[in-house]
């Protein structure tokens, strides 16, 4: 068999990869792998191995790792065998290396400087095995050592040199631009190489280059220009034809960086049109490949500046993709849409049933390619439609990593484009009730300020209802069994500041809430300090309103719970709720003042408040003040401190943002308080260390030291940071409220329209079909926002209508394209079935394959040309070798088609026809050589799996 | 780019894998896993896509056997539909109707043309006819690289047998002048096939 699939390795080996195919469980194939790898640690570190072992060793570590195992004792091998002088073992050391080592790892050292060596190599194919290496392992402290060598290979006499020289520096490029930034002409200069490949090579790095940095680039346009138009005219060799499209891959990537180019550039656009134009009008729209170009073109006509005839082949080319059968298309056109969308928003509005089709797919794929384009074209009259559906379908997956995002999404859009404050609180709740844990915590912080800021400045009434309806959706959810921990610290924090606001709650009904909240997450301690914290709330606002306070016994046993609780944090919450009960009225109101977490706090400093105080202290007698700087011997505490201070801010509760005290310091603290709690209200981080120190002379251990500064830790993080910022807090409230602020403002408008255009569709609902429905609420509206809903009604009906119309079309063209099987080269190369089990199942494909060829032979026949225009992938694989082979019979034809192919190749022995019938595959021949084969070596090849000897191409 | 190359049998048995970005083994193992788990259970009618980790995986099944490309959300699948179709075709070529067991029993060699094709998570080659070519290269070096050994360690043993033979005979260097002569060349010749090899 000679270098073609040749099983020269020796019997162990073959039995190695056997025995694992045959083994039957996971716990049985580690068992054989650990086996093997006993073995080979042993024969590894033998002495004089022959080469030719050596090799085959190291292909077996391969093969261990490739199943997930570790070879790591053998990776050393794998480098001394890139030091061998033969390049058919340096060869097998290479690629062993490349795909063992990571670009950080130690033995890479060891490589470099066989690969400046072997850079250096008169024969090309070292240098492009040693090339291939570099690519993967060299890193940003080795590039300097192989540079100069590389840089020379650009010049190398062999394309495939130049070629990988090129990937090299790119790859050096996106390592570590700096190291090469100087080098970037080169690739200029690459761009006019005499190879083809070459020159589709070096657009790699300028793509990357231009995406960085555009305008250096401008003037490589008509260069890009001019290259795409002689690729599209077939200017180039017969050989970089991919199913008889013109270089495909060098198209895409020119059309990839025309788009880069010409983005919000009139002047460069203006270059491209036409070509970009022959291009939609050459591309075989039949072919896979074809249409990967087509949807090239579609990206790079919504990226550069707008042309009207480019948009509209575009609008054509999408219609055909959403039209078509194949899912691919459909998520192809589906993303097409998206980025045209943005340019001319009206072209979603005919292919309205086309996308609900792909929304309601089983498809999980295309559903979330559609829900992205639906994120796209949200406008405030579509809102409620589209996050109902992404709530929908959020609650229905469990991949958290699509699940976060699709959350934010939803988030962001209801704080866009909220149409109600209603719907706001509801849509909210709904997504922290589904995906609360995978939210990010801000949202929730978001949430809670939007609640107390309100949506509209001059409201307050609505602002009221907000809460107020807030609360009640709030109580009501709360009955639910298992709520996320970041949905409850909200509802905690809510109904801690407005749950009693409206008066239709009575205290002892939220308290009684808060209380069950806290037992029933009791391994929660941030929601448990919330409730605490809203708890306090609550007590504090009846006391001001000088009502009187039961606490509730399970209030009470859960404070008693919370004071000997192992957090510091939940301890202090609950002395200080004990604390504040025990106040009277009027400093109650001032420590804990209703609806004030919006209101900003000015923070004093200096503690001039304090001076009284001191000035009294030093009149009795105490030490003055002495600056940290000027002492000695206070070095451990501060760095104590500090150390602590680091821990307890990498420690995970963050209360940010929780309520605002007013600076209550002024107020007499009064004696009921421990001394130590003195400082309690005021924020620590905010000061300098000097302060801190200033307010405490008189606690002279580090012991009591470490405790007030737990406290002080406590109160640091629930008065939170952000609100002691007054300049970022005030600059983000103003922005948000700008925000809801329009939204709300047309939002109101439309909540009528819509129930307008709603009631005017009634009658139609009933003859309409449920799709429609959806689609005239997702795009009726979309583009004709201010137009009547009559006029919306009209327009959304027309239009599926034109939609309707094309239904038989398509159908038809379906028809046709199936009485051509030419015509569908997907499904051509999917022929195996999914369970071999039954020779009549793999005979069918086989046949259909027959017939097949047979009319694309008879075609090409009739016509005397090498390849039907619109012959599928086979016949373009093997269109020369299929004209010459007129007189086989058609079962044959087959294994003629792939024979010669093989005997093209050096080195194959071409081996006797094995005439017998076999239910091996749809190829018997080829499978049959390869079974006898196998058994020749001795080995036996499972029969309980013959989809292995199927042929990949059908 | 191509973030890594996967080949996963219908039974969920990996047949190849190649990384171009940095995945540690135990990250290798849990990928491999996780999309085996979301490939295979797909229908064959459905999408060639699968979103994934916010990146995106194409993957196309061929007989028994499933080719996967991981790639950027920004790339072309439609096109990496094509390369994965381009390295299929190129293996056909090689192995003359691929199959499988091909690969399964000669995976290195499916490197070898993977390198051709793919470099640092790019298409560098899109000429079949040139990988082809440099595939060839390759293995017709290894291949005369074989011949040549055995040749030349042929003549070398060969010459020597002669050389030994004559001397036995008597006709050492200092018989007849002729033979003298044929003998000095032949013990000059062995030396220098020595020395080359």
């Amino acid at each position: 068999m000679g270098s073609q699939g040749g099983f020269y390795q020796s019997k162990e080996f073959l039995d190695l990869v056997k025995s694992i195919g045959e083994a039957r469980s996971k716990a049985e194939e580690d068992r054989i792998v650990l086996n093997e790898i006993e073995t080979l640690k042993r024969r590894i570190s033998e002495p004089d191995i022959p080469k030719r072992k050596m090799k085959e060793y190291i292909i077996r570590l391969v093969y261990i790792e490739m199943l997930g195992h570790d070879a790591s004792f053998g990776y050393i091998h794998a480098v001394k065998m890139t030091h061998d002088d033969s390049l058919l073992v340096k060869r097998t050391g290479y690629l062993a290396v490349t795909l063992f080592l990571n670009e950080d790892h130690d033995l890479i050292i060891l490589i470099v400087n066989t690969i400046q060596k072997d850079l250096k190599s008169d024969n090309y194919l070292v240098v492009c095995a040693a090339l291939n290496a570099v690519c993967k392992l060299i890193n940003e402290e080795t590039i300097p050592a192989v540079l100069p060598q590389v840089m020379e290979l650009l010049a190398h006499p062999k394309e495939a040199v130049r070629k990988k020289a090129i990937m090299a520096l790119h790859r050096f490029y996106q390592k570590s631009p700096s190291s090469v930034s100087h080098l970037v002409s080169n690739f200029r200069k690459r761009l006019c190489d005499n190879d083809p490949g070459v020159m589709g090579a070096t657009l790699c790095p300028l793509f990357e280059l231009i995406a960085r940095d555009v305008n250096s680039y401008k003037d490589l346009v008509i260069s890009f220009v001019s290259i795409l138009k002689q690729v599209a005219e077939r200017r180039l060799s017969k050989a970089y034809d991919y199913h008889q499209m013109p270089a495909p891959f060098i198209q895409i990537k020119l059309l990839k960086i025309l788009a880069l180019l010409g983005s919000g550039d009139k002047q460069a656009s203006e270059n491209m049109y036409t070509v970009v134009g022959d291009i939609f009008r050459k591309c075989d729209s039949s072919s896979n490949i074809g249409n990967a170009v087509l949807y090239e073109c579609i990206c790079c006509v919504s990226s550069i500046y707008p042309n009207p005839k480019l948009l509209e082949s575009a609008a054509d080319v999408i219609s055909r993709f959403l039209k078509s059968d194949s899912h691919n298309l459909k998520y192809m056109g589906i993303d097409a849409l998206g980025r045209l969308i943005k340019i001319s928003p009206e072209i979603a509005e005919q292919h309205q049933l086309a996308v609900i089709d792909c929304l309601e797919d089983p498809d999980d794929t295309l559903k979330r390619k559609t829900f992205e384009l639906l994120y796209k074209m949200t406008k405030s009259t579509n809102v409620e439609v589209i996050v109902d559906r992404m709530i929908d379908y959020m609650i229905s997956i469990n991949d958290n990593h699509y699940k976060t995002e699709i959350a934010s999404r939803c988030v962001e859009l209801a704080e866009q484009f909220a149409p109600s404050n209603q719907w706001f609180i509801q849509t909210m709740n709904r997504v922290f009730e589904h995906a609360g844990d995978l939210v990010n915590i801000k949202v929730a912080h978001n949430l809670m300020r939007l609640i107390a800021e309100g949506f509209g400045e001059d409201d307050d009434n609505a602002d009221t209802k907000l809460r107020s309806s807030a609360v009640e959706s709030y109580l009501r959810i709360l009955g639910e069994p298992k709520l996320p921990s970041v949905f409850l610290q909200v509802i905690c924090w809510v109904l801690g500041e407005y749950g009693t606001a409206d008066g239709m709650f009575s205290a002892s009904d939220i308290t009684g809430k808060l209380c069950d909240v806290a037992e029933a997450y009791s391994n929660d301690e941030t929601v448990k300090a919330y409730a605490t914290t809203a708890l306090m709330k609550i007590y504090a606002f009846e006391i001001a309103a000088r009502r009187k306070v039961d606490m509730l016994p399970e209030c009470q046993s859960l404070m008693e719970e919370l004071l000997a609780s192992h957090s510091t944090d939940l301890q202090q919450r609950a002395y200080e709720l004990q604390a504040v009960i025990g106040l009277d009225a009027h400093a109650v109101a001032c420590i804990m003042p209703s609806d004030a977490s919006c209101e900003d706090i000015e923070v004093d400093r200096d503690l001039s408040f304090l001076n009284d105080y001191i000035q009294e202290a030093i009149e009795k007698g105490a030490q003055p003040y002495i600056p940290e700087s000027e002492r000695s011997g206070m070095l451990n505490i501060s760095n104590f401190r500090n150390q602590d201070h680091h821990e307890a801010s990498s420690h995970g509760l963050r209360f940010e943002a929780y309520e605002l005290p007013k600076p209550a310091v002024q107020s007499r603290i009064p004696q009921t308080l421990i001394a130590s709690t003195e400082i309690v209200p005021v924020p620590e981080p905010m000061y300098p260390r000097e302060s801190y120190q200033t307010t405490m002379p008189s606690i002279p251990s580090d012991a009591g030291s470490a405790e007030l500064k737990l406290r002080l830790e406590g109160v640091q993080k629930k008065w939170g940071r952000s609100t002691y910022t007054p300049a970022t807090s005030t600059s983000n409230s103003t922005s948000q409220k700008t925000v809801n602020g329009t939204s709300q403002g047309d939002g109101a408008s439309t909540v009528s329209s819509m129930r307008e255009t709603y009631d005017s569709r009634k009658p139609q609902v009933e003859v309409s079909h449920e799709k429609q429905k959806l689609a005239a609420s997702l795009f009726g509206g979309s583009s004709k926002t201010e137009k009547s809903p009559a006029t919306g009604h009209k327009a959304a009906k027309a239009s599926s209508h034109v939609v309707k119309s094309h239904v038989p079309k398509s159908s038809l063209e379906v028809a046709s394209e199936k009485a051509t099987p030419a015509q569908q080269p997907p499904d051509l190369l999917d022929l195996g079935e999914p369970t071999a089990t039954s020779t009549a199942l793999q005979l069918d494909p086989f046949k259909q394959l027959e017939g097949l060829l047979d009319a694309t032979e008879v075609a090409s026949a009739v016509n005397g040309a090498p390849a039907a225009s619109r012959s599928p992938d086979i016949m373009a694989l093997y269109a020369d070798t299929a004209a010459g082979i007129h007189n086989k019979n058609d079962a044959d034809l087959l294994s003629g088609l792939s024979n010669p192919s093989v005997t093209n190749m050096p080195g194959t022995t071409a081996m006797p026809q094995v005439t017998q019938s076999s239910s091996k595959g749809p190829n018997p021949k080829d499978s049959l050589e390869k079974d006898a084969l196998v058994r020749q070596m001795g080995v036996n090849p499972s029969s309980q799996n013959p989809n292995l000897f199927k042929d990949l191409l059908g | 780019m191509i973030h890594f190359v996967l080949l996963i049998s219908r039974q969920g048995k990996v047949r190849l894998t190649k990384w171009y970005s940095p995945y540690s083994q135990k990250e290798r193992t849990k990928v491999i896993r996780e999309l085996s788990g979301l490939i295979l259970t797909r229908g064959p009618k459905l999408c060639n896509f699968v979103e994934w980790r916010g990146l995106r995986v194409v993957y196309k099944r061929y007989a028994s056997l499933y080719f996967c490309m991981c790639i950027d959300e920004d790339d072309n699948e439609l096109e990496i539909l094509e390369i994965i179709h381009h390295y299929v075709e190129v293996l056909d070529r090689y192995f003359g109707s691929v199959c499988e067991l091909d690969l399964i029993y000669n995976f290195h060699k499916a490197y070898f043309i993977l390198d051709e094709l793919l470099i640092a998570g790019e298409l560098q080659e899109p000429s079949k006819r040139t990988v082809a070519r440099l595939v060839a290269a390759q293995d017709s070096l290894v291949e005369t690289a074989k011949e040549q050994t055995s040749s030349i360690t042929n003549i070398i043993a060969q010459a020597a047998n002669f050389t030994i033979k004559m001397l036995h005979k008597g006709y050492g260097p200092w018989g007849s002048n002729a033979l003298h002569l044929e003998s000095l060349l032949l013990v000059d010749v062995c030396t220098r096939l020595v020395d080359q090899h």
